[in-house]
């Protein structure tokens, strides 16, 4: 508790804002070595606990201390196939139920640790292509997300051959798709492909499955395809020219900085644009920076549920995730930032684009049967200029027919939208359900 | 006799007790000396014990000669003395059968050539017996035997006859008391004042004797039997013989050898030791065998007992040479010991090498000698005592009646070690290891290292947390919190053999040893090799012995010994592997196939055995260690073929402290932990350890020899020879078929896994290394020490901690039922009770009493401030205070503001009030601000440990609340100086209830198996509560591996303590509290249906209040504010009182709620219930379902509960009287002066005063010399005990153990009688253990004093004219001057304070111990000033001859002071004066 916490903090804002490249830095070795030494090796660890994956951060952490980095390497490749994707853009809820959290509001840096012990090991080579002998059994994936490619490594390490599905050009899912370079740059996904098709996955892209009608020949089948439909916006003026899935701009956005070209009737950009964008959560906030990044005039961000609480929310004690106010590196680059508004209707400009949008200020009230507080609207309007909204509301959970019993589900498809570190989890644990199913066949 | 039943098993019994014996130097017979001999033994009544019934005693016995006279007077016609034998006999009731056993007796006679020349009904007045008495009683006859001319012959003859009978009739109801033509003995199950009434025969003037030998016994339970009263047939015996199973299994392995030219072969006379007695017992049988063989009465004593001969004792070479050979023929029988003995000529007395029992004698103008337990037990006229004083540590003290002689100890062992040639002998034959030298060098590094890593199970906390901290710092690993993870057996893990296992400790009966103080008695010393035949004729040829300075052996030293071929030496190497694919039965037949082989190396001469599973492959899987040592062991002893050779044990297993003990315990004399040594060859290859390989193993090794020398110690056992194959442990979860085969143990507590299951998880563990693939070298984490959630279960999950926190805090009760289902609907069993169901039979919720009613049976448990913060502690007080239950203060004393101050009306103080053995600030005030006094005789994560506060962490609270200096470390010693045997735990518990009368006295031990029959001691001695603490419960710091593997699940411990105590008829007398990870209403019901009335709450409370696990306390870094003591951190502290409330509130309604569903409407109604616990067999597993909870779940019929109190008997002391007399004084202050008489009966005088006194004014007590009492005579133990300022007594006449006990700034004098002829600083007028915990006061002594004088004194001032060992140990404050002599080891462990001590033969360097002190000169003017001052005091007081004659030549005398400064204190001193110098040169700077 002598060594402070340190970050490695950002990019200057007027320099990040200008490219695509990763916004966050790292620290030299000695730095980070200290930052591991402040894990305080707890009896009961709550980060190992937090992690859906069980990473042993205080093992590896205590490696990093003492310089052992190849150690650390394989004790946290040990749980997690891709830590270079969660050292990046996991919410990291090892750190939010870390006892200095707790005790200093400082927690270890774990995320970061994490992520300089993985791109430690693919600097001085530890991370290598495997060979694992066959046991000749083939299991099909469907969808090559996190969950996916999770699920592929682990069931090749265990022998069997593996050919995963996506309809996308490359993998990675929403990884690749959905988070923006500067959070997490592909080549980091490239540079894992290369490693699991050394170790003889096999990718088939732009194939569109059909779940009805899976590939034959396979013995199992998972099925990882994601959470395909976004939650919508079903109000008057969602037909104009200027409403958009979030998705739609960030996929776009991945593919043409991936090398791939759009009419400019395909656009979707925020290029001198007064962007809205609606819903709070990550991906939201995901659509700011790349909406700067663009170039949009203005940016503002709405949100139905209430302004959470800064820094601490009883409701959400340690070392529950806390409900608290997020302020990520797109924020800082500026936007307005609202809550509890509702949205009514878009605005017609007259030609069949967006104007604005009518939006209502709502209150919540506690629902006497508990769960979740029930929205009141205050009849309180106003309209927000705009010529772009961004729906980044979530997703809707996806309904599954009764499959066979040799196709399993995994990842957001089977558990509905959740974090990528979540979806490896579940992709780890449907492998497992693979291997015990075909073992005794 | 009673059996085992339940958990309960005789072979736990213990004992304790008085001693004494009269002596008539010219061997003139006398009545007179018989009947002072039994007034000595009732004055000694409080030392023994009764039964439920107040009336039957434990035992008492009178050993005399032969009263010829009376005999011929009962018209018996006997041949001339010393030519007939004669003695008692027990025998059944039953006629037909007593006439059957003598018909046996008359026949043996016979055979022996002798005759059965009359049978005497022995008078006796069986009236007087108490109940459990009259029930056993036998028919005592008095049997005569004649016929043969020659004397000695005779003694043999009629020994032969006793163990022919012996052999013949094995009942219970029969017992040959004596048989003898020298002396005989009565006995029974009587108390001391019984005897005299019981038979008349010793009240008739015409039995006379020279000598008479007095015994008083103390039992822990209460079916001692007639047959176990003392004297025996040699002896008798106060204390208690720690290695006594390992002792009996060698004497029995030893029989093969043992065959003497008076005694002829000894199959004639097996067994030699008589199955089924006591320590005692066995110790008289073999004591007896070597006399009958030829051996002199002292040799034997000095053989069995020996002194401790290291460097640091002060004895003469050709002595130790003596000890030394002995030591080769026969480890030492160790343990507390005051020997009284006798064979009819001589006479006398001896103590262990600790003299940890007390005997005191003196000798009159008249020829008599007295020695007994205590002093003053017979009143003898001052002006006829020409000497007085005590035997001394390993000491002996005897008397040839037929010469008239006094032998002293020199005499005595000069004459011994003279004998034969010893030094030669062993410089000729014994052969010192390191003096070997083969030139040949072995690796560390082995092959195949991480296939073997892994099949011997190594996991990374193995090296990382055990081997690594090992080699850094020579020390064990420390930890902190209990160990909340499953029982081996309950683990799905493969798990290594000895994690069975757990080590027994000395608690309350025996006391451990400090092995670090105390070194000096320790020793680790072990020969190899084989013992010769014919032992008992002494010859050169028996130290053919290779002598290793500690166990393990490294590599290079193994392989040496493995290539000896030096004077005849050979080894064997016999592999402990089998054939994997062949299973259980493959490793059964190869065990077999060793045991085999191992006999045939035996008779090939081999020499030593070295076992070893180096040769493990893909093929064959290593047997584990333990089973395949124990295995042989147990056989060779079986085929009498153990003595001849040795053990030696090369496994790659062995990685730990507990490993090697638990080889060692059961038979191997060396170990090699290959596996542990190429660990750390890898780690000083890899730079991961920064030392040299050297230093790096021998870090490692000197860490294994302190571990064990701890674990010895806790035991109360100082060398590792007689350790070796004593077997103190017990194993949880080994079937009883496995431990009666392979570890020679007859019961299994629990059952549980056999053979089968052990081969496969050998199997298992073989596969992990051997298996088709090439391992991992990154081996497995499991989670041993912290949480994973893919290791070894943890019972205090992230959950289970955050859900309790959240709950307590929202006072939810929903959330609380969270956490119990989180706690109790766990899928696999943590803890036996998780096995548990209960039968149900639903009554509603209201019916049952009230929560309020039910929540004053939670505790807090111990947790000393100083442990945690101050925050912390007090909340818990607040907590506990409110519900009006009681918070415990912890050792650490609590500051006196806390007595006084309210929050909102609430006290701050803790109802409890601990007294540890550290006795940190308990003064009389600290006691009378008590609802209860608890006597933490143990703790459950470090039974049988003490513990060191450092210096660093003693800031100025601290240090006011311990009554010590800040900056000064503070060691609690192992045992408690004043309880090392059961009836001084009586003296203590008599001490606390005098202080504070209104007060519960509670005993606080850890459960282990015999745990039970101590908890009836424990009631014996009048303890109103008894808490047994499962080996689970927290700690603030102990080593990693005595919170693994010490002490036994809270469930077994309870349920023996219940079965006991119910079966003894005195559960109804006393409250049994039970703590140890409990956590939810479940763990409350399940405990209660085992038998607990109480239950303690320790780690819950913790987390309630913040704790999270950190398992860091020991660090100082708590980051929650919990335990810690740094400022900053304390601010973290987020915990309430009221979060305790609730979590207490919840637990009574979750305890209502289930009362309710068993159907019971009060609580009590439910204690001890066993009936209503079925076991849930769902739970089981492969593993588990041969686990056999019948033992622990048998219920005894008897009352169940609590109902009444004890019977303190402090309603007549002789405090009354003084209060009285001083009654106007004490209310309104004054002055009176008083006086009385006093005899070794009033104990704790001066106690109940200072209570009253400390009740009315607090710790500042009454002004200087207002009470004034003088005492003439001799005084009981605890003279002044807790003294408090204001009062000052002066005794003249001589006084016990304990003068000035926890002295709270009275004043004590002491002087001897008026008119004694002797110098008053050559004699002892006190006992042992005086000033122990002394915090503030004065004491001067006109004579010398036994052992361990102001030990732990923290700040009172003494001056004494003589001293024996271990003077001002643990001492941290005060002033200690001494005009005389002192034992060895002074100024062990003192950290502070002071001591001047007369050197005048100038050798008292010699007798120091070094560690912690420097010696001086005093030099300075203010020391001269102080230590004159103190002298002019003492004169001034006592009137000291030797002080006013140093007074009268000051400046000759004041030159041969040395003065004793601990070394931390001195560098306070200078900080101070430092400081002082500081703020003058300021000042004068100032002024300029």
């Amino acid at each position: 508790m002598t060594v402070p916490r340190q970050d490695a903090g950002h990019r200057p804002i007027h320099e990040r804002i200008a490219d695509f490249s990763e916004v966050e830095q790292t620290l030299n070795d000695s730095s980070r070595q200290l930052q591991a030494s402040r894990c305080m090796d707890c009896g009961v660890p709550f980060c190992h606990w937090a992690c859906p994956l069980g990473n042993k951060q205080p093992e590896w952490q205590d490696a990093v201390y003492k310089g052992k980095w190849e150690l650390a390497y394989k004790l946290l490749s040990a749980t997690n196939d891709f830590p270079e994707f969660t050292g990046r853009i996991c919410p990291a809820l090892c750190e939010k139920s870390c006892a200095l959290n707790l005790c200093i509001d400082a927690p270890v840096t774990v995320r970061e640790n994490e992520c300089s012990i993985i791109e430690h090991a693919f600097r001085e080579g530890y991370v290598q292509p495997n060979t694992y002998a066959r046991n000749g059994k083939k299991v099909a994936i469907i969808g090559a997300g996190p969950a996916g490619l999770s699920a592929s490594v682990r069931l090749n390490c265990l022998g069997y051959d593996v050919t995963l599905f996506d309809k996308m050009p490359s993998a990675g899912g929403l990884v690749r798709y959905g988070i923006p370079n500067f959070k997490l740059d592909k080549y980091v996904i490239d540079r894992r492909m290369a490693i699991m098709e050394q170790e003889g996955i096999k990718f088939q892209f732009n194939t569109m499955v059909d779940l009805n009608d899976l590939p034959k020949g396979f013995d199992a089948y998972i099925i990882s395809n994601g959470t395909p439909t976004a939650r919508d916006l079903k109000i008057p003026g969602r037909e104009l020219k200027g409403v958009y899935f979030a998705l739609q701009m960030l996929t776009q956005q991945n593919l043409r900085l991936a090398g791939k070209e759009f009419t400019p009737e395909e656009t979707v950009s925020a290029k001198g644009k007064k962007v809205l964008v609606i819903g709070g959560g990550d991906t939201g906030s995901d659509c700011i920076g790349t909406c700067h990044r663009q170039g949009a005039v203005s940016v503002t961000q709405i949100e139905i549920m209430p302004k959470p609480p800064v820094g601490y929310n009883p409701a959400t004690p340690w070392p529950q995730w806390p409900n608290i106010l997020k302020t990520t590196t797109s924020h800082e680059e500026g936007c307005e930032r609202r809550w509890c508004l509702t949205s009514n209707k878009f605005l017609d400009d007259g030609k069949g684009n967006l104007k604005g949008v009518e939006v209502e200020t709502v209150e919540w009230v506690p629902n006497p049967e508990g769960g979740r507080p029930i929205m009141k609207p205050t009849g309180q309007k106003e309209i927000i200029d705009c010529d772009m909204v961004l729906l980044a509301m979530g997703f809707l959970k996806p309904e599954h027919p009764q499959y066979a019993e040799n196709v399993f589900l995994a990842g957001d498809a089977k558990n509905g939208a959740s974090l990528v570190v979540r979806a490896l989890a579940s992709g780890r644990e449907v492998a497992a359900q693979v291997d015990a199913y075909l073992k005794n066949k | 006799m009673i059996k085992t039943r339940g958990l309960y098993d005789p072979q736990n019994e213990h004992d304790a007790c008085g001693i004494g014996m009269m002596v008539d130097l010219k061997g003139n017979k006398t009545h007179e000396l018989v009947d002072s001999s039994l007034t000595i033994l009732e004055n000694m009544k409080h030392r023994g014990a009764e039964a439920a019934d107040n009336k039957s005693g434990d035992g008492a016995g009178i050993m005399l000669q032969i009263p010829h006279e009376f005999i011929l007077l009962q018209g018996i016609p006997v041949p001339e003395r010393l030519k007939y034998g004669t003695g008692l006999v027990f025998l059944p009731k039953d006629k037909k059968l007593r006439d059957s056993y003598l018909d046996i007796i008359r026949e043996e006679v016979a055979r022996m050539g002798l005759e059965l020349t009359h049978v005497r009904e022995v008078p006796v007045n069986s009236d007087i017996l108490g109940d459990a008495a009259k029930a056993t009683e036998p028919f005592t006859a008095q049997i005569f035997v004649t016929g043969s001319s020659e004397q000695e012959g005779l003694e043999t003859l009629l020994y032969k006859i006793r163990k022919h009978v012996e052999q013949r009739i094995d009942d219970g109801d029969f017992y040959i008391v004596s048989l003898s033509s020298r002396i005989m003995v009565y006995k029974g199950m009587l108390s001391s004042t019984q005897l005299r009434e019981y038979y008349p025969d010793l009240s008739s003037p015409f039995f006379t004797s020279a000598i008479a030998m007095v015994h008083s016994r103390f039992s822990t339970n209460t079916f001692p039997t007639w047959s176990l009263a003392q004297p025996f047939r040699m002896l008798a015996h106060n204390g208690e013989i720690n290695t006594i199973r390992g002792n009996r299994g060698w004497m029995e392995a030893r029989e093969s050898v043992l065959t003497s030219k008076t005694l002829g072969e000894v199959s004639d006379i097996h067994p030699i030791v008589q199955p089924n007695m006591s320590d005692s017992a066995s110790f008289d049988n073999v004591l007896e065998f070597f006399v009958r063989s030829g051996m002199s009465l002292p040799h034997a004593m000095a053989m069995m007992i020996p002194e401790s001969f290291n460097e640091k004792n002060p004895i003469s070479n050709k002595l130790k040479a003596f000890y030394e050979y002995h030591s080769i023929l026969m480890e030492p029988w160790d343990g507390p010991a005051a020997m009284l003995f006798t064979d009819g000529r001589y006479a006398g007395g001896m103590l262990d090498r600790n003299g940890l029992r007390p005997a005191r004698y003196l000798i009159t103008d008249d020829g008599k000698l007295i020695m007994a337990s205590e002093t003053g037990t017979i009143h003898v006229d001052a002006t006829k005592v020409i000497e007085k004083g005590k035997l001394q540590p390993g000491k002996i003290l005897l008397v040839d009646t037929d010469n008239g002689q006094i032998i002293r100890n020199d005499e005595i062992k000069n004459m011994l070690a003279s004998e034969c040639p010893y030094s030669e002998w062993l410089s000729e034959g014994r052969v010192e290891l390191a003096k070997l030298k083969s030139g040949r060098k072995a690796e560390d590094a082995v092959q195949d290292y991480t296939r073997r890593l892994r099949a011997f199970d190594y996991t990374r906390e193995d090296i990382d947390r055990v081997i690594v901290p090992m080699c850094q710092t020579a020390q064990e690993p420390l930890s902190s919190m209990g160990n909340d993870t499953q029982l081996a057996v309950l683990s799905d893990r493969p798990q290594l053999l000895f994690n069975y296992f757990r080590q027994q400790f000395a608690q309350v009966t025996n006391p451990p040893i400090d092995p670090i103080r105390e070194e000096l008695v320790m020793s680790l010393t072990e020969y190899i090799g084989a013992v010769g035949m014919n032992i008992l004729t002494p010859s050169e040829g028996h130290c053919k012995m290779v002598r290793l300075p500690q166990p393990v052996l490294t590599n290079t030293e193994l392989d040496t010994l493995r290539n000896i071929r030096y004077k005849g030496f050979n080894t064997e190497i016999l592999p402990i592997l089998y054939e994997k694919a062949k299973g259980a039965k493959g490793m059964a037949d190869a065990i077999q196939d060793l045991c085999r082989q191992a006999e045939k190396s035996v008779e090939a001469g081999i020499n030593y055995i070295i076992l070893s599973d180096r040769g493990i492959d893909d093929t064959h899987a290593a047997i584990p260690s333990l089973l395949a040592v124990s295995a042989i062991h147990h056989y060779l002893v079986s085929v009498q073929k153990r003595v001849q050779t040795a053990l030696i044990v090369e496994s790659g297993e062995i990685r730990e402290v507990m490993h090697v003990a638990l080889l060692m315990g059961y038979g191997a004399s060396a170990v090699n932990p290959y596996m542990a040594f190429a660990v750390i060859d890898d780690l000083v290859k890899k730079g991961e350890i920064q030392l040299d390989l050297e230093t790096a193993r021998h870090n490692y090794i000197k860490a294994i020899d302190k571990g064990l020398k701890k674990i010895l110690s806790k035991m109360g056992i100082s060398t590792i020879r007689s350790y070796r194959g004593a077997k103190i442990f017990e194993a949880i979860g080994l079937s009883q078929e496995l431990l009666s085969k392979y570890f020679g143990t007859a019961s299994s507590t629990i059952g549980g896994v056999t053979l089968e299951g052990l081969a496969k998880d050998a199997e298992r563990m073989h596969g992990q290394g051997f298996g088709a693939d090439t391992p991992d070298s990154v081996l497995p984490f499991v989670g041993q020490y912290s949480f994973r959630k893919d290791g070894i279960r943890h019972a205090w999950t992230p959950e289970a901690i955050s859900t309790l926190q959240l709950a307590t805090r929202l006072g939810s009760y929903k959330k609380f039922q969270e956490f119990c289902s989180i706690v109790d609907d766990k899928k696999e069993p943590l803890f036996l009770r998780d096995f548990f169901k209960f039968k149900t039979n639903p009554i509603p919720v209201d019916e049952v009493e009230p929560a309020s009613n039910i929540v004053k049976r939670f505790i807090g448990a111990a947790m000393s401030f100083g442990a945690i913060s101050k925050e912390a502690h007090e909340a818990i007080a607040i907590a506990l205070n409110t519900l009006e239950s009681r918070s415990n203060t912890g050792e650490g004393g609590e500051d006196s503001e806390r007595f006084y101050n309210n929050v909102d009306g609430v006290s701050l103080s803790s109802k409890i009030k601990q007294v540890a053995s550290g006795r940190f600030g308990v003064t009389a005030e600290y006691l009378v601000n008590a609802k209860e006094i608890q006597i933490k005789v143990a703790q459950g994560a470090k039974p049988g440990e003490g513990g060191q506060l450092p210096g660093f962490k003693v800031n100025e609270v601290i240090a006011r609340t311990r009554n010590s200096i800040a900056g000064i470390s503070l060691i609690s010693p192992p045992p408690h100086h004043d309880i090392y045997s059961i009836e001084d735990l009586a003296q203590l518990i008599f001490d606390l209830k005098n202080v504070n009368p209104e007060a519960k006295i509670s005993v606080k031990l850890v459960a282990e198996s015999g745990v039970g029959t101590i908890a009836a001691g424990v009631a014996k001695a009048k303890a109103d509560l008894v808490v047994i603490s499962g080996s689970e419960g927290g700690t603030g710091a102990s080593p990693a591996s005595s919170i693994r593997y010490a002490g036994v699940s809270p469930e077994i411990g309870l349920s023996e303590t219940q079965q006991t105590l119910v079966l003894n008829d005195l559960r109804k007398e006393i409250e049994v509290q039970v703590d140890g990870q409990l956590k939810t209403p479940r763990d409350v019901i399940s405990m209660a249906l085992l038998g607990a009335g109480e239950f303690g709450f320790g780690t819950a409370q913790l987390i309630v209040l913040g704790c999270l696990l950190m398992r860091k306390c020991h660090t100082n870094a708590c980051p929650v504010g919990v335990a810690t003591q740094d400022p900053a951190l304390r601010a973290k502290f987020r915990g309430h009182s009221q979060y305790l409330i609730n979590y207490y509130t919840f637990l009574a309604e979750g305890v209502r709620e289930l009362l309710a569903q068993l159907g019971f409407r009060r609580f009590e109604d439910i204690i001890g219930r066993t009936d209503l616990i079925e076991i849930d067999s769902t739970k089981f597993t492969e593993k588990t379902s041969h686990l056999d909870f019948s033992r622990m779940l048998t219920k005894i019929d008897g009352a169940l509960f609590k109902t009444q109190d004890q019977h303190h008997l402090i309603d007549d002391v002789l405090d009354r009287k003084i209060i009285a007399d001083s009654k106007s004084v004490i209310e309104k202050g004054g002055k009176v002066d008083l006086s009385y008489d006093i005899i070794n009966t009033n104990r704790s005088t001066g106690a109940m005063l200072s209570g009253e006194v400390a009740k009315h004014y607090g710790h500042e007590g009454l002004a200087d010399d207002s009470i004034n009492v003088t005492f003439k005579g001799s005084a009981g133990q605890s003279f002044g005990a807790f003294l408090m300022k204001g009062v000052s007594f002066k005794l003249v006449g001589e006084a016990n153990d304990y003068v000035g006990k926890g002295l709270s700034g009275g004043r004590i004098s002491i002087l001897p009688f008026e008119g004694t002829k002797y110098e008053a600083q050559d004699n002892i007028i006190a006992g042992n253990t005086i000033l122990y915990g002394a915090t503030s006061g004065e004491i001067f002594i006109n004579g010398r004093v036994g052992e361990r004088f102001a030990v732990r004194n923290s700040g009172a001032t003494a001056v004494v004219e003589g001293t024996g060992d271990h003077c001002c140990e643990y001492m941290t404050g005060g002033r200690v001057v001494v005009l005389g002599t002192t034992g060895r080891n002074f100024a062990a462990g003192m950290s502070g304070g002071l001591a001047y001590v007369w050197d005048k033969n100038h050798d008292f360097d010699y007798y120091c111990n070094m560690d912690m002190i420097e010696l001086d000169l005093i030099e300075d003017k203010a020391g001269r000033d102080e230590l004159r001052s103190l002298i002019e005091k003492h004169y001034a007081a006592t009137g000291s001859k030797l002080a006013k004659q140093m007074l009268d030549d000051w400046e000759h005398y004041v030159g041969e002071f040395i003065q004793v400064t601990p070394i931390e204190y001195r560098r306070i001193l200078q900080e101070e004066r430092m400081k002082a110098l500081q703020q003058k040169i300021d000042s004068v700077q100032r002024d300029y």
